[in-house]
């Protein structure tokens, strides 16, 4: 508390004879200040600035001041834009739905299955290992693995099992949704294996004298309680996902497109005004799904 | 790198130096003059008045090498900055005072000449504009050439008089850039792997290489190679594909659209490094190259061959321009640097990464008759072909693909360009990437 006062200490106050005290509107103004000033100078300035760029004009040469909405016109009335989002929006749900699985799988193993809390940390360790090593180098790794002379193709070929090696594990949708499962389950798995320790075991045992069987203990005691931890975590993937350049443009091998590899394609060709419509749309749709996530899951109460 | 940052650290403190910095720079300065070997002492007035030029450029002549020299035999400190292209256009317009010379592309000239912000050259001045290959005056490589379609160099070459901003019809006195470093591009194979010759551009599209071909996805190069292939296959005859109607650009466009959803090619790359690891994974058997590109590959032991095409070769050049805000004693050193930069040294060095000099009688003098045979004159190696890095690049008894400078630099069919419906072009690009 001191700290907080030592700014009023410096003034000569009248109030200091009665010992000083701040409106408790000011302390709480105070408190929440350095967390708004540090969201409103790299979070919401900035986001300020594209949405005003957004509405400017360009050329080769620079950018104008200006108000017109051609921007969001020229994106929103191509379909290359329309289509881009669509498939942004299948690797969504498809990498969503596999690391929600995969996530609980792994989560719900550490937690119920491994018996020693030591035993589930230095395996919830292991887990994080591969972010000891850049994402770029953990995607950009598969590419060996699964080329047409890669580790896979060539192993099935030597075993006979295949006769011509497979075209399409690399540079395929395949290999994005492979890439980006590898890249994104562990941010599933924290936070849901986080929920699962805190489910009491008392439940569980209440609903086994209960009669039921392992299947309504998963579905009816467990999963429910696991709710926000799906939730964090989907947010996490969902938004990660939606903003991904670099696993699409390797794994595709700039074949397919995404939302931030237009905008990326866009900011090097110095259409700014372009981009930054562009990515007003796209945080107005993520921002939409968060919001579904939420309504579904109430992550505050439910915590 | 190390030797690098050391140099331009001896330059900033030329306006008032405090004790501090007098020293640091002192031990900084006799590090690099150590590293460089050049206890011998500055032959010019450089160095006593030290002059900084900053050059900005795309990095293919922003080479280490040449600063390092260029300190040794001015004394002008050379701050180099590499960006890429699109990068290199924009501060170039946008920022004029953030450097002194630069080193850019011909089509990214014909942008950025007309926003004043590069001046042009007397000729006068230039000790060594008679030995410019006449390629960037006139356009023709020997009298008899045909001039290529696309931005020409010689076509944004001159201008009437200082301050215009268009440019001359034809030489005048005043240069816009000095040519420094160019290439003729064209496709890579993996001879190995393709098993039957290749010919043509159109050869890419054979159904034979389906799912193992590759283009480039850099709109602006990407199209001309795009734009190489139609016209091989017999789809359409552009009236000039460095500035193609928008008529022209739908026809190309769909073209590629269509291949891609047959599922003609492999990947698109973007950067060096993509091109390289294509080839040598054998995941494309043809594709797009940049010559240092095919190099990499070859090192690696794997047979690559930047194969000469019927159609001809699609041409890029850079050059050194004057920052407009240059004034006497920088601008006198500028045109010293880019005098020096056209004596041969230079030349030499760029010869033997594969590159052109357009000072090719200067550069001679700096290459062995060996690598001038091999580089230039398209005769077989004598001895081992050595990088300027000193790595053995050929062994001997090996031609360079495609032959000598003339036949190279002769069949030019279109050089890189800017095109009028640039803004279009981009967009029905990201929709061929899309589809």
């Amino acid at each position: 508390m001191s700290t907080v006062l030592t700014p009023e200490t410096t003034e000569p106050a009248p109030a200091r004879t009665r010992g000083f005290r701040m409106p408790e509107a000011a302390i709480a103004w105070l408190q929440a200040a350095p967390l708004a000033l540090i969201l409103g100078f790299f979070f919401l300035l900035p986001i300020l600035t594209i949405a005003i760029v957004s509405f400017w004009d360009y050329d080769f040469a620079g950018l104008y001041p200006d108000f017109m909405t051609l921007n969001y016109v020229e994106t929103l009335g191509s379909w290359v834009t329309w289509k881009t989002y669509l498939n942004t929006l299948k690797y969504t749900a498809m990498v969503w739905g596999l690391t929600l699985a995969i996530g609980f799988w792994v989560a719900y193993f550490l937690a119920f299955h491994v018996r020693t809390t030591t035993m589930q940390m230095v395996l919830f360790l292991v887990c994080t290992v591969p972010f000891l090593t850049s994402n770029i180098i953990r995607m950009i790794s598969w590419i060996p693995v699964l080329g047409r002379n890669g580790l896979v193709n060539s192993t099935l070929v030597d075993m006979g099992i295949i006769p011509v090696p497979i075209e399409w594990l690399l540079y395929s949708d395949f290999a994005v949704v492979l890439a980006m499962v590898h890249l994104n389950t562990l941010f599933m798995v924290t936070p849901i294996f986080n929920t699962l320790m805190r489910i009491d075991k008392s439940l569980i045992e209440a609903a086994r004298d209960a009669g039921a069987t392992s299947w309504q203990i998963l579905w009816n005691v467990i999963i429910p309680l696991a709710k926000p931890g799906m939730a964090i975590g989907s947010i996490f993937v969902v938004t990660l996902v939606m903003a991904d350049f670099s696993t699409v443009q390797v794994m595709s091998g700039g074949q397919s497109a995404s939302v931030a590899l237009m905008m990326k394609n866009q900011m090097s060709l110095l259409q700014y005004p372009a981009a930054a419509a562009n990515a007003v749309v796209l945080l107005i749709i993520v921002l939409l799904m968060v919001a579904a996530i939420l309504r579904v899951v109430d992550i505050r109460k439910e915590l | 790198m190390t030797e690098e940052t050391k140099t331009t650290k001896t330059t900033k403190t030329t306006a008032g130096l405090s004790r501090r910095t007098l020293l640091k720079t002192g031990a900084a300065a006799t590090g690099a003059i150590i590293g460089s070997g050049l206890v011998t002492g500055f032959p010019t007035i450089w160095a006593q008045n030290p002059i900084t030029l900053r050059q900005f450029g795309t990095g293919v002549s922003n080479i280490n090498a040449i600063a390092e020299k260029c300190k040794a035999d001015l004394g002008i400190t050379l701050e180099m900055t590499a960006t890429d292209s699109d990068a290199a256009a924009q501060r170039a317009v946008t920022q004029p005072d953030s450097y002194d010379i630069a080193d850019i592309e011909y089509w990214i000239l014909k942008k950025v000449f007309p926003a004043g912000v590069i001046q042009p050259m007397d000729i006068k001045k230039l000790k060594y504009y008679d030995k410019i290959v006449p390629l960037f005056k006139t356009g023709k490589l020997t009298p008899d050439s045909v001039i290529a379609q696309g931005t020409a160099p010689h076509t944004v070459g001159y201008v009437e008089k200082a301050g215009d901003k268009t440019f001359a019809k034809g030489e005048t006195e005043l240069f816009t850039m000095v040519p420094t470093i160019y290439n003729a591009d064209t496709l890579g194979i993996r001879p190995d792997l393709v098993g039957r010759e290749i010919t043509s551009w159109a050869d890419i599209m054979d159904p034979a290489f389906k799912g193992k071909t590759s283009i480039l996805n850099i709109p602006s190069i990407g199209i001309m190679d795009a734009a190489m292939i139609c016209e091989a296959m017999g789809i359409i005859k552009y009236a000039d594909k460095g500035n193609m109607t928008t008529a022209e650009i739908d026809t190309t466009i769909d073209f590629l659209i269509k291949a891609k959803q047959d599922g003609q090619f492999r990947a698109f790359w973007k950067s060096f490094d993509e091109s390289v690891n294509l080839m040598a994974s054998g995941e494309v058997v043809i594709q797009s190259m940049w010559s240092p590109a095919v190099a990499a590959v070859r090192s690696k032991g794997i047979a690559c061959k930047y194969q000469p095409l019927k159609e001809g070769y699609r041409s890029w050049g850079g050059g050194l321009g004057l920052a407009a805000h240059l004034e006497g004693a920088q601008l006198d050193a500028a045109y010293e640097y880019i005098n020096w930069y056209t004596s041969g040294w230079v030349g030499g060095y760029l010869n033997r990464q594969g590159y052109y000099s357009a000072a090719m009688d200067t550069a001679k003098e700096f290459m062995s008759a060996d690598e001038w045979g091999y580089w230039i004159e398209g005769k077989p190696a004598a001895g081992d072909i050595m990088s300027p890095e000193g790595k053995v690049m050929e062994k001997a008894g090996a031609v360079r693909d495609g032959g000598s400078f003339e036949e190279r630099m002769g069949k030019v069919a279109c050089w890189n360009s800017v095109m009028d419906e640039d803004r279009y072009m981009v967009r029905r690009w990201n929709e061929f990437i899309a589809a």
